[in-house]
């Protein structure tokens, strides 16, 4: 490339205004970074739900419990594979600030439902020996040093008490936004030990055969508990997820566009800067059209200064959002699943190129268009 | 020779026939040419003198094909450039003229080597042959010495002979110069005509020069006035 030094005198032409372009970028794009990691912890639920996965509840309430007895009857729906459940413990550890979601699981179930788990197969005997074993998913075994043999015990703010139970396996996901933050152990202990709610789970998770098969297996589920007295509502575990999204919905919506008006602004003042910068060339740049520089590689020229500036500060940004984003939840809990995904990483890949060209087109277009007697009579 | 009454020119290395600009400035029209001619032989150099606002640079911008006639026809070296796309004439600017300022308009941010690079860059040379040009061009404006600095760091003398570099590294046709004394002392106004003829008469370089400065003419072969849009020949030194 030839034309570089040309470009290299221009970026270093006023250097405090390289630098504020190059931050302007690298602030907008960091917060993109930041953005997208806030969007996905949201959206974890949405984003890691099984295709082919049901959630039943019960219909008046989530918080409503569902009897045992049901198991069996939703066994017998064609079109379902496994079907397993589970219940909300709501414990803590030490310190109420300390929450990751503890749920009671029917144990021989639950990983055939939920497959992106994986657990080692020897910790999973073990945990299933042990009437007081539970797995802990690797983020919070890391967060809290959690070894496998550990006994650890929970305040059960529910049933009263404190609960002890044995680490005896801990499970790893198999995409980035899985959750690796809960605490599973085993219903029986729960149903064995509470005092009231026997006989009673939380919700049930059903697998069907395909995803093609959700609608008529959940519409089959609900029917068959119509007109008892507990009711079911069935949805896929998408909708069920979202149902959540919605409430927090108005958090992230404020967050999200707070964080967009920041991002365009700074991308209307890198434009503008490029629009100056040039302005005040213009007659340089008839010098080079007189010399013999077409109006394209002019062009050419001043767009690619531009994808310069955003691409450099641009990655940077992007870079240090995911740099810190990979030593993950800054809030200690609440975003769980914090973290830029490789489509967002790309999204703001195709954003930076994006905003390059057009922050580059206008003055670009002004280059392409300047006549040589014009500018040259105002030098 | 040099002509100016519209005959002879077949051997011509400029050929200008007929030239008329008009400006129009809202409602107003300004006749600035008005049937001009001239002929240019190889290895002349003509000076264009003139009261201020008479087309002198108006011409230049004609030839150099900067700007185009509201009428009549420029042909150089046998080509018509007045029909040339934009384009085109870019490409045939870059290949043949070589311009000079009265404001030297080197860029600010390039060395005195990276300017005379500039027209090199729009050849297919490699960087070794550029380097190969751009050193002879310095060497025949004596300005070697200071190929590193920048045009803040030159005087006015310096940085023109680093324009004229610029100017012909590229070995063009004809050089076109726009007052390139105008700004300057009478001692680097003087080094720079000095420089000017000697490129005419050792490399028969062709120079078209505009100057408003009576001795900065005497250096030239021709000077022609240029009055009432047409160009009336002067003193002949040769
Ligand atoms: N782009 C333009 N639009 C309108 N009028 C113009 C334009 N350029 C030049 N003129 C007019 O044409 C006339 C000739 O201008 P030109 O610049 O060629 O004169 P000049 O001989 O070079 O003058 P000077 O010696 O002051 O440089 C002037 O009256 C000028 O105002
Ligand atoms: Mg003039």
């Amino acid at each position: 490339m030839k034309y570089l030094f040309l470009l290299k005198a221009n970026i270093k032409r006023k250097k405090i205004r390289t630098f504020l372009t190059l931050g302007s970028y690298f602030a907008a794009f960091l917060l993109f970074g930041l953005l997208a990691a806030i969007q996905s912890a949201f959206h974890q639920g949405v984003d890691v739900a099984g295709a082919n996965r049901l959630v039943v509840a019960n219909k008046t309430s989530l918080i409503m419990p569902l009897p045992l007895s049901y198991k069996e009857k939703i066994a017998q729906i064609s079109g379902g594979k496994n079907v397993t459940f589970a219940s909300w413990f709501g414990g803590y550890y030490q310190d109420p600030k300390n929450f990751f979601a503890q749920m009671a699981v029917d144990s021989e179930t639950y990983f055939d439902v939920y497959k992106e788990f994986k657990v080692d197969k020897n910790q999973f005997l073990n945990f299933l020996k042990d009437r007081q074993g539970c797995v802990i998913g690797k983020k919070t075994a890391e967060k809290y040093g959690f070894k496998i043999g550990d006994r650890i015990p929970i305040i059960a703010s529910i049933w009263g008490g404190v609960w002890e139970f044995n680490l005896r396996a801990i499970y790893t996901g198999t995409k980035p936004e899985d959750d690796l933050t809960q605490f599973l152990f085993h219903a029986s202990y729960l149903e064995e030990r509470r005092a009231w709610g026997k006989g009673m789970v939380g919700w049930y998770i059903v697998e069907t055969k395909s995803p093609d098969l959700t609608y008529s297996v959940s519409k089959e589920i609900d029917r068959k508990f119509s007109n008892s007295s507990y009711e079911t509502k069935t949805d896929t575990e998408k909708a069920f997820a979202l149902g959540f999204v919605k409430q927090i919905g108005n958090i992230e919506l404020i967050i999200l566009s707070i964080g967009a008006i920041v991002f365009v602004t700074l991308l209307l003042v890198t434009s503008n800067t490029m629009e100056i910068s040039v302005r005040e060339r213009s007659g340089e740049i008839a010098v080079l059209k007189t010399i013999g520089f077409s109006d394209k590689l002019l062009y050419f020229l001043t767009i690619s200064e531009s994808l310069f500036y955003s691409l450099s500060g641009g990655l940077l940004g992007m870079l240090t959002a995911k740099l810190f984003t990979l030593k993950g939840d800054p809030t200690g809990g609440f975003l769980p699943a914090f973290y830029v995904s490789s489509n967002q990483f790309a999204l703001g890949m195709f954003l930076i190129i994006f905003f390059g060209f057009l922050s580059g087109a206008l003055p670009a277009y002004r280059v392409y268009k300047l006549k040589i007697v014009d500018a040259l009579g105002r030098i | 020779m040099v002509n100016v009454n519209g005959k002879n020119g077949a051997r011509s290395l400029i050929q200008a026939r007929n030239l008329d600009k008009i400006y129009t400035r809202g409602e107003e029209e300004i006749h600035c040419l008005s049937g001009l001619n001239l002929d240019v032989e190889k290895g002349e150099f003509i000076a264009f003198m003139g009261p201020s606002g008479s087309g002198k640079t108006t011409l230049l911008n004609l030839l150099g094909g900067l700007d185009k006639p509201t009428r009549g026809s420029i042909v150089a070296n046998d080509i018509e450039i007045t029909s040339l796309s934009e384009n085109m004439l870019a490409q045939w600017r870059a290949e043949n003229v070589g311009f000079v300022f009265q404001m030297y308009n080197l860029l600010p941010v390039l060395t005195a080597y990276q300017n005379v690079e500039i027209p090199l860059l729009l050849t297919s040379l490699s960087k070794k042959e550029r380097e190969e040009h751009i050193m002879a061009a310095l060497e025949l404006t004596n300005i070697v010495d200071r190929k590193d600095h920048y045009p803040s760091q030159l005087s006015g003398g310096q940085q023109q002979r680093v324009s004229i570099a610029r100017a012909i590294v590229s070995n063009p046709l004809f050089l076109l110069c726009d007052e390139p004394t105008g700004d300057l002392d009478r001692k680097s106004g003087d080094e720079v005509m000095t420089l000017l003829k000697n490129l005419s008469e050792q490399l028969n370089i062709t120079v078209l020069m505009v100057t408003h400065d009576p001795k900065a003419a005497e250096a030239a072969d021709t000077i022609l006035h240029l009055e009432k849009g047409v160009l009336i020949e002067g003193k002949t030194v040769k």
